[in-house]
Order: structure tokens, then sequence, then C-alpha cells
């Protein structure tokens, strides 16, 4: 039986290979998380982590996924302790009916890894790769977020990045 | 999604001479699921490439870049190589889709992605691209984001890559390899067609053909620069893009390479510019007589009109911009 | 005493932690003991006819396919539309029920299958031929019946003086026409429903902002008690209108399971969204405006034309923004429908004024320049004293100030006021201002708490929140009036169990549900006073300025916890139950919140690529209940109106009545980074006469203003008035430089 890993805990695939990863995902108890907003690659709501970079799970055939580490928006907190980012996504409000959120914050995680890692984006110039607004704008870019949450996502993630940068 | 036997494949030489029409090669599956979904595509045979060894960035000859299929659109636009000596591919790239996309989609994947034409994308509506002679919706529809040059009566698609239209102006070449373990070279350029009579054929691939990588040669000298103009600010495809390396010397044009995106069935080179432009001063003028002479059988049909002026300020204004950079980099 | 959870504190959402860890379960994710089967959607795709030959074997046969239900085979149902002195939310829905196709992707068949991948591969084996009935499929200005009524009960047409004469006589004048395209509501949660039937009754998990409809139009289309039908949403993926009443995917779910005796899960795909739940239509506005030479206006004129779709009464009040911004001695407003055979048509965010005020607000810019006048300085000068359509007072009007306080802030005196003056390297730079008026409405709602003895308070209303911040928001209330922790209070939503509330739509919610729970708690208190009063030990206790505090009730020095007022109540628990209605001061005042929205952008001049660089707004929305979510309210207003300005436009194909660009990659929201820095302040002023909260709807205020300064921006930067939206590169280009 083939399997992934979601969160650390093995997945075993549906043995009809139609099956994508979202809805792998979405037809799991506890796993729910994730979202589906248009199926095709084209809202963001479906953002995980596939192997440590973030992708769009509605795209992505599970049994591509075989023996694969899938993390999810369950899997970001510590136990009931919110990770930072979603704290910060908490306090800045850097949301309103929620449901593109489990993507942005996914979307976001992966993001500040990408900047510390320097890989560029299309605003990034010569200065090289920075932590700024315009930096996260582009790079969350992938996530619609129908209530208009942007600016307050904006906020939440420079917070929350910043601290990572400098942790105090 | 028609039900399809999937098949991983661990080695190119599993690729049996039979994988033909019948069969899709599988990569990053953000264009062929997105389709699969719709039963625009219907492979019987699924075959899952994206575990290959094709994944490398090496350096080629004479200063040159090999770059394999499975390269993602992230990894190629991040790779210092690609940054500083390509950056004109690094900056298409990172205007196309979004992170997600880039992470998941290869570079095979991207020059083999269909069009957007939204009549392609909707079942219901007739489209000859999806089944021959069934007619062209988008012809007296909506036409809004399709070809103004080299169209047919029976397709007036574009072909949407961005990535694309930088490795055509770049001499990128494309190394297959067939069904029957035969290998073969292309130029980028001479990948994709233009639709004439069988939009259905987007590019000369073979049934079974497999992309195993792109050759990048040298970069030629100059500033290169990629405009996307889009009506978002991102996560859009280009109504027109350029893509321009241009070298100054001494206020004259020493070489030039020019391409379009989102103006025809194939990444457009601009050859017909590019000559004009060869040894000229480089000035507005020019540049604008260089943009008439490559857009003088440009055609618009109704809805994309508009991009026929837009194809022309847009060249001018990237020509513009190069030419102050490079007269700025040369002393 | 304040604390953290008072009311107007930018309290944290309490539902937040939910959100962001993805544990709240949207309609599709509701768990039941066994998963429920699959449908997927088979659209008509034809506009109008009949359905002529259907043909479900391959379908039936194709892997996992347990159903294909189509008109032959569906259970009963009231006709469409049935009954028909009922209003549009609760008529019935019934589809499939007759071969009769009312409109493109009208469904034709309900597959149902075991898994998803199943379901929607055999939809597409399934063959209809279809007899096509010539179709009206496009509205304009040939739109020529007068609706009985508008949304909200507006009249049709408002003539106050002689708005001919007025316009004839004036000195200045302007007589252009705008139109807005087809808009979709595009929540990110497609509408999704499980329907589950054991013969008698019927649950229903779904994604609707009103409940209590929801509950008839299912009693009225299947013809069931509704007692025996139970409704839930308690967490709603956003809404914007398109989810006020429950749509096709619900309707099928439940004639799914009903058929079949098992659960059905209906997810309409994003493609079925944009034709199986409802869209804003197209519409023309004629504008014409008379002024003195001095900049008075004498005379507005508003004509709307636009498409309703056939047996489906909505038609949205566009002149909402020319009725009551300003004053003028003449004023002739009139609304236009045409029957169309294109799928329902309804209220989307702020109906009337946000389409409505990207059209007006854009005309007065240009009244403004032809009077040779500041954009600001014209519209003060035009402030009306009562409302211009009734002649009643204004509860409150604050818009003057508004813009005031805006200009000042957004620092306008630094615009130069000719068009075309500003330029930033190859960018030209422009600044638009819009005035900004959003009617306030309360609605009838009730709700009911009850107090335990171990100090916990539960609040249940049928009402949702749609990202409004409901939860919140009554969490404040109830915790502020009664003195307790915000912890301590626990909302219940979402569940037609419940008593019967307002629903969120209007932006009447929070203040309505809020009222209501305002007046349980006041009750309440009243009862714990009541009880505290008959206490030997307080007998001599200060009564007159009791308060609720920490969870107890405080008189003067002596203090007693309400958890022991509880238990000497000889239960173990109060309850109480609360409500409001409007009253007299709905028919005495008009009322309305009110903003004034400025824009900067960019128009580059090689491209005609617009970006805004800038917004900021002003608003007084009578009390904030909540700092935080008003102003998370008040952006996504803002977005919107960029959205609408510059980006989103259906794509009708006339030839099909169907829209073409039915998905994300073309239908174009605004992304993160089309939203520039965004400033947002609040002129907090409680209205008395609103409700008695004080406060007055903000979900749909900011969207009424915020496009049209942008399109006012994008004229000042170039000099062109683009006058069909969005304002989208093709239609600058030749004007450019
Ligand atoms: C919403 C959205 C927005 C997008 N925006 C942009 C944009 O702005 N600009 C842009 O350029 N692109 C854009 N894309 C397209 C994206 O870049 C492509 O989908 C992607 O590059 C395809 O790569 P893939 O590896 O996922 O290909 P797949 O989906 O796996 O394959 C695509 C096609 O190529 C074939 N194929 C793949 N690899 C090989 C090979 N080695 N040999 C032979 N055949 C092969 C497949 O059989 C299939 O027919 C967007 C996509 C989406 C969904
Ligand atoms: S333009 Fe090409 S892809 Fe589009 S409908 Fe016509 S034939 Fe099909
Ligand atoms: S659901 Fe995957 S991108 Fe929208
Ligand atoms: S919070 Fe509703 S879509 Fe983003």
């Amino acid at each position: 039986m083939a399997e992934l890993s979601v969160n650390g805990q093995q997945v075993t695939l549906s043995d009809d290979p139609r099956t994508t990863l979202l809805d792998t995902l979405r037809e799991l108890p506890g796993f729910t998380g994730t979202k589906k907003g248009c199926d095709h690659g084209q809202c963001g709501a479906c953002t995980v982590l596939l192997d440590g970079r973030r992708v769009n799970a509605c795209l992505i055939l599970a049994v591509q996924c075989e023996g694969c580490e899938v993390t999810t928006i369950e899997g970001l907190g510590e136990g009931d302790q919110l990770h930072p980012l979603q704290q910060a996504f908490v306090r800045h409000d850097g949301f309103q009916c929620g449901y593109c959120t489990p993507g942005q914050i996914c979307s976001a995680y992966a993001m500040l890894e990408e900047i510390a890692n320097g890989e560029p984006s299309d605003v990034t110039d010569e200065d090289g790769v920075r932590l700024s607004r315009d930096e996260i704008r582009e790079r969350m870019s992938g996530n619609l977020c129908r209530c208009g949450a942007y600016a307050n996502i904006v906020d939440a993630i420079l917070e929350a990045g910043q601290r990572e940068e400098s942790p105090s | 999604m028609k039900p399809f036997d999937y098949q991983r494949i661990g080695a190119v030489e599993e690729i049996d001479a039979d994988a033909g029409e019948r069969s899709s090669f599988l990569a990053g599956g953000t264009n062929l699921v997105d389709l699969m979904k719709h039963e625009i595509e219907t492979p019987e045979r699924l075959l899952d490439i994206s575990r290959l060894e094709l994944a490398q960035i090496e350096d080629g000859d004479q200063g040159g870049l090999r770059v394999g299929t499975l390269v993602t659109n992230t990894g190629l636009a991040s790779d210092a190589r690609v940054r500083e000596r390509w950056p004109l591919l690094s900056s298409a790239l990172l205007a196309g889709a979004t992170a997600q996309l880039r992470n998941r989609a290869t570079t095979g994947g991207n020059l083999l992605q269909r069009t957007r034409c939204y009549y392609f994308y909707d079942t219901a509506r007739p489209c000859n691209k999806r089944e021959p002679g069934e007619g062209c919706g988008a012809l007296a529809g909506h036409n809004r984001i399709h070809a103004i040059l080299g169209a047919s009566e029976q397709c007036i698609a574009t072909h949407p890559s961005d990535m694309a239209v930088a490795m055509v102006a770049l001499d990128a070449r494309v190394r297959l390899r067939a069904a029957d373990g035969s290998q073969r070279e292309l130029p980028v350029e001479e990948l994709h067609r233009l639709p004439g009579d069988h939009p259905e054929r987007d590019t000369v691939l073979q049934p079974g053909e497999l992309i195993l990588g792109v050759d990048l040669p040298a970069p030629p000298p100059g500033r290169h620069i990629y405009r996307k103009v889009r009506d978002r600010s991102s996560y859009a495809f280009a109504l027109v893009s350029v893509g321009a390396i241009l070298h100054v010397a001494d206020g004259k044009v020493g070489s030039v390479r020019i391409a379009f995106g989102g103006v025809a069935h194939k990444p457009w080179r601009a050859r017909k510019a590019e000559q004009a432009l060869q040894g000229q001063a480089a000035t507005e003028e020019n540049f604008l007589k260089a943009a008439d002479v490559e857009l003088a059988d440009a055609r618009g049909y109704g809805g994309n009109d508009f991009k026929i002026p837009l194809a022309r300020r847009t060249l001018v204004a990237v020509l513009r911009d190069a030419a102050r950079a490079t007269e700025e980099s040369t002393p | 005493m304040t604390n953290s959870a008072s009311i107007g504190q930018p309290l944290d959402r309490v539902d937040g932690p939910l959100k962001v860890s993805g544990a709240a379960t949207y309609a599709a994710e509701h768990q039941l003991d066994h998963a429920p089967l699959v449908g997927w959607i088979v659209e008509a795709t034809i506009p109008t006819g009949r359905i002529k030959a259907l043909d479900t074997s391959a379908a039936e046969n194709s892997a996992g396919v347990v159903a294909v239900l189509t008109h032959r085979d569906s259970p009963a149902q009231t006709p469409f539309g049935e009954p028909d002195d009922e209003g549009r939310f609760t008529q019935s829905r019934a589809m499939l029920r007759d071969d009769r196709i009312r409109y493109h992707g009208f469904p034709v068949a309900l597959v149902i299958a075991d898994t998803l991948a199943n379901a929607r591969h055999a939809a597409g084996l399934v063959e209809v031929s279809y007899e096509s009935e010539p179709a009206v499929t496009v509205a304009g200005e040939d739109a020529d019946e007068k609706p009985d009524e508008l949304d909200g009960g507006l009249d049709a047409d408002v003539s106050r003086g002689d708005f001919e004469r007025a316009y004839g006589d004036a000195d200045v004048t302007l007589d252009v026409t705008y139109s807005t395209p087809n808009q979709a509501a595009a929540a990110m949660e497609p509408h999704a429903t499980i329907a589950e039937y054991d013969g008698e009754e019927l649950w229903v998990y779904t994604s609707v902002q009103l409940i209590g409809p929801a509950v008839q139009v299912l009693a009225n289309t299947l013809n069931l008690d509704p007692d025996k039908i139970r409704v839930l949403s308690p967490y709603i993926g956003g809404g914007f209108g398109s989810k006020l009443g429950l749509h096709n995917e619900a309707v099928l779910a439940c004639l799914g399971a009903m058929h079949l005796e098992r659960p059905v899960k209906v997810v309409q795909h994003r493609r079925h969204v944009f034709h199986n739940a409802p869209h804003r239509g197209n519409s023309v506005q004629r504008i014409r405006l008379g002024a003195s030479r001095d900049g008075k206006l004498q005379a507005i004129g508003h004509d709307s034309f636009m498409p309703r779709a056939r047996d489906y009464a909505f038609a949205e009040p566009t002149g909402a923004s020319a009725r009551t911004t300003y004053r003028t001695d003449a004023l002739l407003s009139r609304h236009r429908v045409k029957t169309v055979d294109i799928s329902l048509i309804d209220s989307c965010r702020a109906p009337g004024h946000s389409i409505g005020s990207l059209a007006f607000e854009s005309a007065i810019d240009e009244m403004a320049y032809r009077c040779g006048q500041d954009p600001v300085a014209f519209r003060l000068a035009n402030m009306p004293d009562k409302d211009p359509s009734s002649g009643k007072p204004f509860s409150s009007h604050d818009l003057a100030e508004c813009l005031r306080e805006g200009a000042a802030k957004f620092g306008w005196d630094q615009r130069e006021s000719a068009p075309r003056s500003h330029e930033r390297g190859r960018q030209l730079v422009g600044y638009g201002v819009a005035s900004t008026i959003r009617i306030n409405i309360l609605v009838k709602s009730t709700t009911r708490i009850r107090l335990s003895d171990d100090g916990s308070l539960i609040a249940w209303a049928n009402m949702t929140d749609i990202g409004t911040g409901t939860y919140t928001i009554l969490t404040q209330i109830a915790a502020d009036i009664l003195g307790l922790p915000a912890g301590q209070v626990q909302i219940e939503l979402g569940d037609s169990a419940y008593p019967a509330s307002c629903g969120s739509g209007g932006s009447f919610g929070a203040g309505s549900s809020g009222s209501a729970l305002r007046d349980a708690c006041m009750k309440l208190r009243e009862k714990l006073v009541d009880i505290a009063r008959k206490q030997e030990s307080l007998k001599s206790a200060d009564f007159d300025g009791a308060r609720f505090e920490r969870g107890k009730l405080v008189l003067g020095d002596k203090e007693v916890p309400l958890t022991e007022l509880v238990r000497q109540s000889g239960h173990d628990y109060l309850e109480v139950e609360g409500k409001v209605e409007p009253g007299e001061e709905h028919e005495k005042y008009s009322q309305h919140s009110y903003g004034a929205q400025f824009a900067e952008v960019t128009v580059d001049r090689d491209t005609g690529e617009v970006r805004v660089q800038r917004m900021l707004g002003v608003f007084s929305a009578g009390r904030i209940l909540n700092h935080k979510t008003a102003r998370s309210q008040l952006l996504g207003g803002m977005v919107w109106g960029i959205s609408y300005a510059l980006l989103e436009e259906l794509m009708l194909d006339e030839r099909y009545g169907a829209f073409v660009n039915r998905d994300f990659a073309e239908y174009h929201l605004a992304v993160n980074r089309d939203i520039p820095e965004v400033e947002i302040h609040f002129r907090e002023q409680p209205d008395s006469h609103s409700n008695p909260l004080g406060s007055k709807g903000i979900g749909e205020l900011s969207i009424s203003g915020a496009g049209a300064a942008v399109a006012n921006a994008v004229y000042h930067a170039t000099g062109v008035r683009v006058r069909n939206f969005p304002i989208t590169l093709d239609k600058l280009l030749e004007h450019l430089p």
C-alpha cells in the first residue's frame, strides 16, 4: 500500500490514482484544514508544504507524493500552541471568513524560508532579497483572499518574519 | 478525469516504444492535471517522469548551461549562474505564475503547457484545438487574450509561457528523446508551431517524444530585460510580454535579441525588428521603426486589437530602458 | 470599566484560533458517521429551451456511480418561484423538476457516486440534447420594464422637484453614460452542502447567510414541514450576498439525499459557482447633472438599466448614491430592467451603492472639473441638509467632516488640480476622491441567553458569521453589559434550532443581532437585580448605582457574584430572550454610514497599467463595536473597490448566455500585490437613532466609494475618463502620450 506522511502521520493512499493530494487530505478526518477554492491552481487555498516547499495540493496527484512529507496547517503549531505566524494572523486580523487562511499561513511559512534562502522574486532588485512589504505582497500573490485581508496579512507576516530574523 | 494507468518511470529507458498517442508524461502536473480534470486531456497511460534523474543544472560547453527537464521553475530562476548570466530567463520565470506553481512546474512542462484560451477550457464550446473541425469559439467571441501574429482562421490562441519567451530570445535548444530511444535537438524557437490548419498540434514533438532538457548557449552581451504587461500586478498571464537583450556601443546597436510573448501561438522571435535595428543608432525613432516592421502583419480580432499598439509601445519602452542601461554600464 | 473585551475594544476574533489552525469546519467538512456520497452537477449548455433527450446509461454504468438523478426520477417539488407572494429567498428553487432549461448552467442532472473522481468523470458521460428556444441574454439601455420595487423595498422611481426644468435651466450640465460589467461575488469557499435524510427529517450542513429563509425555501421547494428541517452553517467562507439564499447545490444535495435516503455532499466546482450561484448584473447608468456657475447642484438625474433574471424578482438600486449623497433642487432617479435568460442575478456586497457609486461619484468628479472646482470643495459645497430623495432628516450626517479630515490626512492640498500634472519617471500620477455613503438598516432579530451557576453565559441565535466578526462582537456585547470576561461567554450561531435572527446581509448583522443580544443582557441584568433585592444582606445596598463588573453585581461598597445570584434563583441557570425590531426611528430618519476615500494611482505611460499606490479613508459609522474587525471590514471593501475599478469583469458570451471567464485565472480578483498600504480612520459618533447600541452598518461602507476614488485618480493622472468599468489598460492606451 502506497503511503505518504502528513504531519508525521502515515497516510494510506487511495488506489484510484486520480485522487489529488488535496482530496486525499480533505477526506481524512482531522485534515480538512486545507481548503479547496478552485481545484485548478488558481487561488492558493490548498497550499501545503510538500517536502518543505509550498505547492498547490489540488494539482498534484497523491500517488506522485508516495513517500513524501506533507505539512498542512494542522501541523504547524505545537499541540495547542499556535505557531508564531498563526498568532500573528490572529493579532493582525489577517483574515475574515477564514477560508483562505490555512493556505495563506502555509504559504507565508514557506515564503519566509524562501527569503531566508535568498531565493529571488519578481520584485527583487540589485540589493538582493530582503524581507519587505513589497516582497511579501508579490510573494503572497498566489493566495487570493476575497475578504480582502491583504494588508493585514502583510502586517502579520512582517511581524512574524522580523521576529524570526532577530529572535530576542 | 478519465481513468488511466499510472506508471512511475524510474529511468528513461523504461519508456517503451509504444508510449505514443495515448500516453502522457506527467512532470509537475500543474498543467496536465488541470486539463485532465476537465477531460480536455484524456491519456490512457500516465507516465510519471517526475522522479527521473533529470533535475540538474550543469555547466555546458563554451560557457553554456545544461538544464534538465525536471529542474523546477523556482530552481532555474534561483540558480546563481542563471541570475548572473541569463537574467532574462530568471526574470521571465519569476514573472510567471506563483511561487507555489513555480515550485512544481518543470522546464519541459512549462514549454509544453497549453493555451489559456477561454473556449479551449470550456468543453461545451467549439474549439478546433480540442476537437479539430468543431470551429473556433474565440474567433467571433471574446478574444481579448488572443494572438495578433501568425494566427489562422482555425485558431487564434496564444502560447502562455513566459519562460519560453526568454529561451527563444536566448537561442536555447531543447534536447529530445524519441520513443524509440533516438535523440535529437531543436532550437526552442522551432519547438512550437503556428496553428495553420492543425491547431490541435502545439509543437513539432512526435508522440512519445520526451524532453530531456534545454541547453542555453553563452549569453550575448548587453542588457537583459523581461517586461510582462498584465491586468493584475501578479498571478496573471501576459497580455503582451517582451524579452530583449540589447547591446549598444557608441550609440549604435551592437547586438539585439527580441522575443514577444502573448502575441502568437508560439513565443515570437522578432527577427525582423532585430534586423532593422542592427547597426542603427539606438534612438527612440529607430525603436519605433523596428517595432512597426515587426508588427506590419499583425492583425486583431476585435477584443485583442489593443495588443498591436501595446506590443509596439512595450517593445519601445523595453529597448529604451535597455539602451539607457547599457550606455550607463559602458564607460 | 473598560476591559479588553468591552464594546469597541480591538478584541482578537474569538474564532481566530480555530480559523488559523484549520479547525473551523466549513460546510463540506462536516464529519458524519459515514462518508457521504458525492454529487456532481451536470449543467445545461444552452440558455433556454427544453431537454429533448437525456441518456444517462453510460454515466450510470460508470465506476462508483450510485445514481444519476434527473427530472425523470427526482423527488416531487413545488414549481419554481412558488408561492408567488413570498420573497425570493423562500420561493421554491425547484430544479430537476421538468425538462425546462432556465439558463446556461442550470442543472440537468446530478451524478451521485462514491468518490469525487468517479462522480466528476461520470458527469461527462451524461448525454443531453436540447430543443433551444430564442433567448434574451443581454440587457443594456434597452431595458424598459419598471420593477415593482428595488432591493430593500425602495421605489423604482423617485422624483422631487421638476428635473427637466432644473436641468434645462442649469448653467453647467453634464450628460454621461457609465457602465459596469457583470461581476461575481467569488467567495473563496464555493457553495457547498451536505444533506442527510432519514425519511422524516432533513439535516442540511451548508454555507448560507440567512438561516431562517434557508429552512423555509427547502420546506417550500421539497414540500416538507419546516419543523423537520435543520439547517447548520456555523462557519461560512465568505458570502457577499451570493449565499444570502440557498443555491443550487443545496437543493440538489437534498434531492439526492431524499431520493437515496443516504447522505449526499454536493460542492460546487468553481466553474459551477459562476452559473449555479447568483452574480451581480451589468448596469448602464445615464447620469445627468445640472449646476449653477458657482458649482451648486440643481438637478440630479440617474437612469439605471440592468438585466433581471427571468422569474427572479431582484432589481438592484444603483440610483442609491444619486438619491442621497448631495443636495439638489430637483432629483429624478429611475430604474428599468430587462428580463434575461441567464443565471440568477442577486445582491452582491452593497447592492446599489457599490456599482452606483462607481458611476455616480465619477460623474460628480466630472462635474467638479466642468465647474472648474476642486473635487473635494465641490462635494463640500453640495452637502444636503436633509435626505434629498425622501425629505426626511438624517439621523446624523458626517460626510462633510469625513471629506475635510480625509483631505487633510491624505495631503490633498499637495495635488495640482489640472489632470496629468504629476509624473514620476515614466509613471503618470493621479489623486482621486469619492464620497461614501451606505444606507443603515435594522432588521428584526431575537436571541436567547443563559447564565449558568458556574458563571458561564451562552447566547443562541440563528445568526451567522461570514467573516464579519459576529462571534466576536456578540461576545463583547455580552461580556461588556454583564461584566464577564470574554472567556466565559460562548456565542452559538449558525443553527436553525436557535432563535430567529436577522442573519448576515446588508451590513445589518452586527447592529441588529447585537441589539437583540443587548436587550437580552439588559433583561438578565434586571432579573439579577430583582434576585439581589430579595437578599437580606443587600437590603441596604445602593441599587440605583448597580454595576456589573468582574462577574459580580456591584452595589456601592457591596458586591455579589452572579453565580450566587443564579443559585439563589433556585435554578441551575437563568434564561431570557431578547429582541429588536425596527421602529419609528427608522421611519422618521434617513440613516446612513459615511466616509470619504482618497486614492493615489500611477499609470504607466507606455503600457497603461494602473497601480494603486496608496489609499486612505475616513469613516463615520456610529459607534464602533470592535475597532479591529471594523477596520478589516473597511479594508476588505477597499480591496473590492480597487478590484471593481480596475479588474473585475465577467465576460458574457451572448451567443450562449454563458460567462466565458469562469475561473480565477481569468476572472481577476485583486491579488495581494495589487493592494497598497491602506490607512483607515474612524470618526466615532454613536448614532442615537440607529439602534440601541448606536452602531451603524460597516461591511458595505467602503466598497461604496473606493472604486470611484481610484477611477477619479486615474482620470487625474491621465486626463482620460473611462466610463465603462473596469478601467483596463486597453481603454487608456490610445489616449496616452
Ligand atoms: C493559475 C496558473 C497560472 C499560471 N501562470 C503562468 C504564467 O503567468 N506564466 C507561465 O509561463 N506559466 C504560467 N502557468 C503555467 C505553468 O507555468 C505551467 O503549468 C507549468 O510550467 C507546467 O509545468 P509542469 O511540470 O507542471 O507540467 P505538466 O503539467 O506536468 O505537463 C505539461 C505538459 O508537458 C508534458 N511534459 C512535461 N514534461 C515533459 C517532458 N519532459 N517531455 C515531454 N513532455 C513533457 C506533459 O505531458 C503535459 O502535456 C500558470 C499555471 C496556472 C495553473
Ligand atoms: S482560439 Fe484556438 S484554442 Fe481558442 S477556441 Fe479557437 S481553436 Fe480553440
Ligand atoms: S484549490 Fe488549489 S489553488 Fe485553488
Ligand atoms: S479571509 Fe475570507 S477569503 Fe481570505
